[in-house]
């Protein structure tokens, strides 16, 4: 029999977990809708300021795109390590690490993509000016994905646990923090005129580090979790 | 004990471990407090008062030895986990485990002595700066690394879910040791270093060195008690543990 390439591999994982998402699309629609949600509590709470709501628009938002990519990291291995799909992806002639990448890319664009196509809309809603939605939808593409990657290890590692819902969180808050800071700051800086351009650097940065270490450490977790 | 001849890899085993922890326990014990209490006396009495900062900078003798260890002992801790994951070893795990308290109560003697010092220094509590913020980060995962490890049952699992999670933790410890220069914050920078000499007087140099071997010596006593109760607690109560001549392996349940 015909081995699948590695390509070929990764492509089947992200097509068919992609499948799976538009066969439940509700999911989907929750983590959307808790994004806008979140970024609409704010001025509500605050006060319609347009000043005040233009400072805090780039922390707002990012932390709730955060929050939203957190929610949804729960699905991630949840319902193939129940009913036991993730046991035979350890037995694959794959290595792991690259049919975890596949899993959280179909994440990604489930739960991170929307986040970035929704976010010009919520940043008007905050009075950001045109460079900075561009560059607030730049850091969020940029970032995002590292959130995913990183959050696929807290996946992993909380797989089948009492109470993994809050104990994710509390793993992968403090390893967010760093995207938090340098994709808020390209906004900010942006929107202070004096560019984002080091702090998007920096996103990349991340972004390549946790492309290049994060699927070891989530197939690790995962040889843990189903050893 | 002589040094030639012996096989250090038996210590590897609980059982072998058991009785020399036990041993050292007392030694690093007292080495703390002698060390710790002359460099106290040394920082809050012999040292000269800074012209700038009056009194109030003394809390660094316990503040920069406690920053330094909470960030050894996250890295030590890691390499326990990492050496615990590579080879299998049930000590490692253990000694990562016994770390980790120890680890997180330096990371919050750091960040209370700081604002302690903070607040007639700099006007405030606490700033949002680089190396508070990230100091902030580490006690988080000092957290994370126990609480993953409380959370799950299975005790192996427990072990290697854990030392995973402190490994990909590490990556903090050098943007917390950096922050200083790579971001142009309130924090002040490094005062000691190993290329350029100290910009301090000779005896508070001498204090603080004083105070970070004390650390040092009572984070091992303190480890090394703990492991033995994570030893005790693990193999419940096996005979062995019975032979030692410390007292305290009843209590420990």
């Amino acid at each position: 029999m015909n081995q699948p390439s590695m390509f070929e591999a990764l492509r089947g994982i992200i097509q068919r977990d992609l499948l799976l998402a538009m066969r439940r699309r509700s999911d989907v629609a929750m983590s959307v809708f808790f994004l806008v949600i979140v970024a609409s509590l704010f001025p509500l709470g605050v006060g319609p300021e347009p000043t005040v709501l233009r400072t805090i628009a780039p922390g707002v938002l990012w932390v709730a795109a955060l929050l939203a990519c957190l929610l949804s990291l729960g699905r991630v291995f949840t319902a193939d390590y129940l009913d036991g799909v993730l046991e035979q992806m350890l037995l694959v002639s794959q290595p792991l690490a690259v049919l975890v990448v596949g899993k959280v890319f179909a994440h990604w664009v489930i739960s991170g993509l929307p986040v970035v196509l929704l976010s010009p809309l919520l940043g008007l809603q905050f009075g950001l000016s045109g460079e900075s939605l561009g560059v607030l939808v730049l850091s969020l593409l940029l970032g995002t994905p590292t959130l995913s990657m990183i959050g696929g290890i807290g996946a992993a590692l909380v797989l089948g646990v009492r109470g993994s819902g809050l104990l994710v969180a509390l793993l992968v808050l403090p390893l967010y923090v760093p995207v938090l800071i340098f994709g808020a700051g390209a906004v900010t800086s942006s929107s202070a005129g004096i560019g984002g351009e080091a702090n998007l650097s920096l996103l990349g940065a991340c972004l390549v580090l946790s492309l290049f270490f994060a699927p070891w450490a989530t197939a690790a977790a995962l040889r843990i979790a189903l050893e | 004990m002589s040094v030639t001849g012996v096989n250090w890899l038996k210590y590897s085993s609980p059982q072998a471990f058991y009785p020399l922890a036990g041993r050292m326990i007392p030694w690093c014990a007292a080495a703390a407090s002698v060390v710790m209490g002359v460099g106290l006396y040394i920082g809050f009495f012999v040292a000269p008062t800074d012209f700038q900062q009056g009194e109030a900078y003394r809390i660094i003798f316990v503040h920069v030895p406690a920053a330094w260890m909470s960030m050894f002992l996250y890295v030590v801790m890691a390499v326990w986990a990492g050496l615990g994951l590579g080879l299998n070893a049930r000590l490692s795990f253990m000694m990562a485990q016994a770390i980790a308290p120890t680890g997180a109560m330096f990371t919050f003697l750091a960040l209370l002595t700081g604002a302690m010092w903070g607040k007639p220094t700099w006007g405030a509590w606490w700033v949002w700066d680089a190396r508070l913020t990230s100091e902030l980060i580490l006690l988080f995962q000092y957290a994370g690394v126990m609480l993953l490890r409380t959370s799950i049952d299975d005790l192996r699992r427990a072990d290697r879910a854990s030392a995973v999670f402190a490994l990909v933790g590490v990556v903090n410890v050098p943007i917390i040791y950096f922050s200083v220069r790579w971001w142009n914050t309130l924090h002040q920078g490094a005062s000691v270093s190993m290329t350029a000499g100290s910009k301090m007087a000779a005896t508070m140099l001498t204090a603080m060195l004083l105070m970070t071997v004390g650390f040092w010596m009572y984070s091992i006593a303190v480890t090394l008690a703990r492991v033995r109760c994570v030893m005790v607690e693990r193999e419940q109560l096996p005979a062995w543990s019975k032979q030692s001549p410390m007292p305290d392996v009843a209590e420990a349940r």
